[in-house]
């Protein structure tokens, strides 16, 4: 189905060898357990951003992605807490809940472009956590805490994952499906983008008016992505919740939104894993940072600067020096 | 029969400012129409609301029988009634040949699904389209160019690029918005050699909206005129240059450029 070349599936295999061997070993050996935390926030944060990316690859900047990882994660606390329901059900239903959210939104503010749009994003992420405050069912600033751990997944007895909280090592298990999740979102990424949904994206990002004049139903595909987008905010919300076993209006804020834009950003626009690279290397430079005490925003930020000065295209475009060159 | 494109009784205002009033004129199949008229005649105003751009304050305009004002440019594009733009408007990160293959949008059988899972119609359909953007390339002469990025192409090549996008969505009408504007003379030339054998090859119907004379008078079966956002004349290109309300109001000035 999928036609790439021997060195991609070379990378692609190799990429998942570390991703679910080498890394988990690694931990093992040096015994750095907290590892796990940080490195399922990364893969978790990475959806999200894969959202937003998909916004901006129809010319859309989103900085609201926080407000629907808000919305999974209720969702999928809501569901877990008082429906009783699965987790790995409430899973998608918080993924779909956001995308029906996304939709209603997206209608009427999908048809502002550039810094309209972004500035009506900004302020989502803020509704969504007064939204929290205000209504009974979240809870209020309590938030909802003590959420079980996910419990076992079986189709017609045949166990799929077993149930965490009987897990040894629930951090390895979070782990990894953090990790699976994110692969899965990626390669439907890649998928999409290669696609023609991809190729109209690409063609709307670049001309609004020509794509509508090929018959591009430009407003339908804008709810489209958006929504998708919103669907892995969700999905990640709602897992990231599962993790920190509570949810509060807190859990996602302006900040954070900020922050799934910027992943995108330092990674590159124009790659499809662009945002995957960027969350790895954001989260993880501002950990190394922490030494530097009360200087770590200033370095931090400086840092930041110097990278979107020199490398507009993002990380990525360092990789491929040769394919930038012949555009230009 | 009645005619392919009926433009009935349109009228346009911005607030106070009337651009098109009361225009009414018929595009016959297979014809080159063109819609002439000095700066401000409404020209653009009235290409915008045939291709559903704009609304228009009232009048309609019918593509066999059905009305195609007033919705969105999309379902106009639908139907088979496709502008182009002029040079600026492209997609600029993309080859030709990518630019011609996204254009075949609206002949796609699979559903974007399909493409997602790559099912045989999508399979089938990606093949068709790198097949037909390779024919019409083929015949629009652009074959050395087809890798080029749009962003690096010269104004004149850009123009055909533009035609070249319109007709790869497999129109029944080509609306072409100043087709020639900014050109030298060999390049009209060419230009018009390559409108007239869109018509001629691909039974296109045109109507374009131009400044350019000489080329309007070579290339066209019918011009209407424009002036202050009124309709003052129609009719074949030799009874536009005799007629008299047209070389008062629009002609007269220039009738050297016309070749009177």
């Amino acid at each position: 189905m999928m036609k790439l070349s021997a060195s991609r599936w070379g990378g692609l295999v190799l990429f998942l060898f570390a991703l679910f061997i080498v890394v988990p070993a690694l931990i093992a050996a040096s015994g750095r357990i907290d590892f796990y935390f940080t490195l399922t926030s990364v893969a978790i944060l990475s959806i999200a951003s894969a959202g937003v990316w998909l916004t901006f690859y129809i010319g859309r900047i989103n900085i609201g992605q926080g407000a629907f990882a808000l919305i999974g994660a209720y969702v999928s606390a809501i569901l877990v807490t008082k429906a009783g329901m699965s987790f790995w059900l409430s899973l998608p239903l918080a993924g779909l809940f956001a995308a029906f959210v996304a939709v209603l939104i997206g209608l009427p503010i999908l048809r502002l472009r550039g810094v309209y749009f972004a500035m009506i994003t900004l302020v989502l992420t803020q509704v969504v956590t007064l939204t929290a405050l205000a209504l009974p069912i979240t809870n209020g600033a309590k938030g909802i805490t003590s959420i079980p751990l996910p419990g076992e997944l079986s189709i017609f007895g045949l166990t799929l994952i077993p149930d965490f909280a009987s897990l040894e090592n629930t951090r390895l298990a979070f782990y990894y499906t953090a990790c699976l999740l994110m692969v899965l979102t990626f390669a439907a990424m890649y998928r999409l983008v290669n696609s023609r949904l991809g190729h109209l994206c690409r063609s709307m990002q670049q001309n609004e008016e020509l794509a509508s004049s090929i018959g591009v139903n430009i407003a339908y595909i804008r709810i489209i992505i958006f929504a998708i987008s919103s669907f892995l905010g969700g999905v990640g919300g709602a897992m990231f919740g599962s993790i920190a076993q509570s949810v509060y209006p807190s859990s996602f804020q302006v900040a954070d939104s900020v922050n799934f834009m910027l992943n995108c950003f330092l990674g590159g626009l124009g790659y499809v894993f662009g945002p995957m690279l960027g969350t790895l290397v954001l989260y993880f430079g501002w950990d190394l940072l922490f030494e530097l005490g009360r200087f770590q925003l200033l370095v931090y930020s400086s840092l930041l600067i110097l990278m979107m000065l020199l490398l507009p295209n993002g990380l990525l475009s360092l990789r491929l020096p040769g394919k930038q060159g012949a555009g230009k | 029969m009645s005619a392919l494109l009926q433009v009935q009784n349109v009228t346009k205002r911005f607030g106070g400012l009337t651009a098109n009033h009361d225009i009414s004129f018929d595009v016959q199949d297979n014809e080159i129409l063109s819609v002439i008229g000095p700066n401000g005649a409404g020209k653009s105003t009235l290409f915008k609301m045939i291709s559903s751009f704009l609304p228009t304050t009232s009048g309609q305009v019918l593509f066999k029988g059905g009305r195609i004002s007033n919705r969105k440019p999309h379902i106009a594009a639908r139907k088979g009634v496709v502008r182009t733009f002029q040079e600026t408007t492209i997609f600029k990160s993309m080859t030709v040949r990518e630019s011609v293959i996204v254009a075949q949008h609206l002949r796609a059988k699979a559903s974007l699904a399909g493409y997602f899972w790559g099912t045989r119609a999508a399979r089938a359909d990606v093949e068709r389209f790198g097949r037909y953007a390779d024919e019409l390339i083929e015949f629009l002469g652009m074959n050395a160019i087809a890798g080029e990025q749009a962003s690096n192409l010269p104004q004149g090549n850009l123009r055909a690029l533009g035609v070249a996008i319109g007709l790869a969505t497999d129109p029944k009408v080509l609306l072409l918005d100043e087709p020639f504007a900014g050109m030298n003379h060999d390049e009209t030339m060419r230009m018009v050699d390559l409108v007239r054998k869109v018509r001629d090859d691909r039974s296109v119907t045109v109507l374009l909206v131009e400044h350019d004379m000489p080329a309007v008078m070579n290339i066209s079966d019918r011009i209407v005129v424009l002036n202050f956002g009124e309709k003052i004349a129609e009719g074949t290109p030799s009874e536009i240059q005799n007629n008299e309300k047209v070389i008062e109001a629009y002609l007269g000035s220039v009738d050297d450029e016309i070749g009177m």
